[in-house]
């Protein structure tokens, strides 16, 4: 097995739910959807946003897209109009998603 | 053949490019032109301006859109529907009348859709018994004093048809939903009226609602997109027996993929298996996307399920006061001077009896945005404070806004970028979403002819 980052076989975007965001993760192939659904868990995504989601993780899977849907409660401060973060609608959520490492065997080529 | 249609989307939001309007109708062809202008936010600043000026409080770009167009508009018989009425569609018509009379137009029906606006409603409902709770926390809207700002339904895409029906070439609405743009015209040429056909024009909607960002706008792989600066902004082609393509004029920037069309459904996404709106709940669960040629994607297989008995308000409502200040820290040591200054402002704002309700400091360049994803970058060669406070008393707020220069002089070297006088306090308007009874609102549509 090897580790690689989400984005060699995903990619990504993300808005605002009023206070929380939602990160749409989309696999390029079949056998990425597969990665994906079984190693980007609710989990593992609430550790990974563990600074800017102060709430649950909810997730949803879309085979038809080959994606898995998150919505990240409490993490934009207060939401659009009231919060003072910076980035108060989730527009980078999704970007950093494709950061994450998962596993793959060693002859995966996407 | 089956008959087909192009609706085309050239504003995603109140802000979005002025030129793409125009762009849109003259670098090819579409039936209809749709733009979206509504947020929660700005109908609150139109509810103000309104208070201001009872002629004011729609979106004024879209009457100086028609205005530079109108006679192309004429010519072509391309249709317009916007949401550009905001809280006063009335005036925004007005306007519109205005601009006809200014080209000398005739036979130009203007339409507008109406009934959203429950401001004036809400002691009626209130004596009704309706709590209007919030969708997120439970607590009714009337259990507490709250200086409510604008209140408005999300409302059903049926009086976009019904203008449509009745012979408007331009359509303006107060608050309806984003995708009825779309969906309005398609039941109003082909008579969709299930559940699937309705769930295919909104899920249509939704993928064009946001302007460019399905046709390579925000992409993930934003290197591939060719001609960015020129980007194309998205078209609909619906034909009569239900196929649907999501496309962009030829010759324009941009991408239209299978991955720019997916990124756009994901976006803003809940539930996948019910997205609901006031006309259907569409079950992105169910959408197929598939290529069909250079910058074409197909949409099918979509499925609708039937209605709430609900329609949602969207509440406005005035809690606190904010500011948000810069500065510009240069190295050596950025990073640590610029902590230095956030400790020394609020050391000396809590001197001056300036505790805040809540406060945030940001080092932007540090890797604020993907905190504890990214390692912070403690040798940034430069940062910019960004620090923002709340607080429900407007004069602490004030005062945070004088501590800002002085950290220039008195404070750590090298640090700039202070411009354009003291952050001052400006009103948080908070956003109340609520559920309402679809029997207690009508919707209200009205056509004249110039």
């Amino acid at each position: 097995m090897k580790k690689i980052k989400l984005m060699d076989i995903a990619h990504a975007r993300s808005g605002d739910k009023g206070d929380g965001s939602n990160v749409g993760l989309i696999a390029y192939t079949d056998a990425g959807y597969d990665i994906i659904r079984e190693q980007v868990t609710a989990d593992r995504v609430k550790q990974h946003y563990h600074k800017i989601c102060l709430g649950s993780v909810d997730r949803y899977e879309m085979p038809n897209l080959k994606a898995l849907n998150f919505i990240l409660h409490d993490s934009l401060g207060g939401g659009g109009t009231e919060s003072i973060k910076t980035d108060a609608q989730g527009k980078t959520h999704g970007m950093g998603i494709l950061s994450m490492e998962v596993e793959v065997p060693d002859d995966f080529a996407g | 053949m089956a008959r087909t249609i192009r609706i085309g989307n050239a504003q995603g939001f109140w802000g979005d490019s002025v030129d793409e309007p125009v762009r849109m109708l003259e670098l090819g062809h579409v039936d209809y032109i749709t733009m979206d202008y509504l947020a929660e936010l700005t109908m609150s600043i139109m509810q103000r301006q309104k208070l201001k000026d009872p002629k004011r409080g729609y979106a004024y770009d879209f009457v100086q859109f028609i205005d530079r167009v109108l006679p192309t508009l004429m010519e072509k018989g391309t249709k317009v529907i916007a949401n550009a009425g905001g809280v006063n569609p009335e005036s925004c018509r007005d306007a519109l009348l205005e601009v006809a009379k200014k080209h000398g137009v005739t036979g130009l029906k203007i339409g507008i859709v109406t009934g959203d606006d429950i401001m004036g409603r809400l002691d009626e409902f209130r004596e009704k018994g309706e709590k209007l709770a919030n969708m997120d926390t439970g607590e009714g809207l009337f259990d507490a004093e709250r200086q409510i700002m604008s209140a408005n339904v999300y409302m059903p895409t049926n009086g976009i048809v019904e203008a449509l029906d009745q012979g408007a070439q331009i359509v303006v609405t107060g608050r309806g939903t984003d995708p009825g743009l779309v969906l309005g015209p398609i039941m109003h040429e082909f008579g969709w009226n299930t559940l699937d056909q309705m769930a295919l024009g909104t899920v249509g909607g939704h993928i064009l609602e946001c302007g460019a960002q399905c046709t390579g706008g925000n992409f993930t792989r934003w290197q591939e997109v060719p001609d960015m600066t020129n980007i194309g902004y998205p078209i609909c082609e619906v034909s009569e027996d239900g196929k649907m393509v999501i496309t962009k004029h030829d010759g324009t920037g941009g991408l239209v993929t299978v991955d720019t069309v997916a990124e756009q459904l994901l976006y803003e996404m809940g539930d996948p298996e019910n997205y609901i709106t006031p006309d259907c709940v569409a079950q992105f669960s169910t959408i197929q996307l598939s290529r069909e040629g250079k910058d074409r994607v197909l949409v099918s297989g979509v499925k609708g399920k039937d209605a709430t008995p609900f329609y949602k308000v969207s509440i406005s409502y005035l809690n606190g006061y904010k500011a948000i200040a810069a500065l510009t820290v240069s190295g050596p040591d950025a990073y640590a001077k610029a902590q230095k200054c956030a400790e020394v402002l609020f050391g000396r704002l809590e001197r001056a009896g300036c505790v805040y309700a809540e406060k945030n400091v940001e080092y932007l360049g540090t890797g604020v945005c993907h905190e504890g994803i990214v390692p912070t970058a403690e040798d940034a060669p430069e940062v910019v404070m960004r620090i923002g406070v709340k607080d429900p008393d407007k004069k602490k707020v004030n005062r945070f806004g004088m501590e800002i220069a002085p950290l220039v002089t008195a404070g750590p070297p090298g640090i700039t970028g202070f411009a354009g006088g003291r952050p001052k306090a400006s009103e948080i308007v908070a956003y109340w979403p609520a559920l309402i009874k679809k029997e207690l609102i009508d919707v209200k549509v009205d056509v004249v002819e110039v």
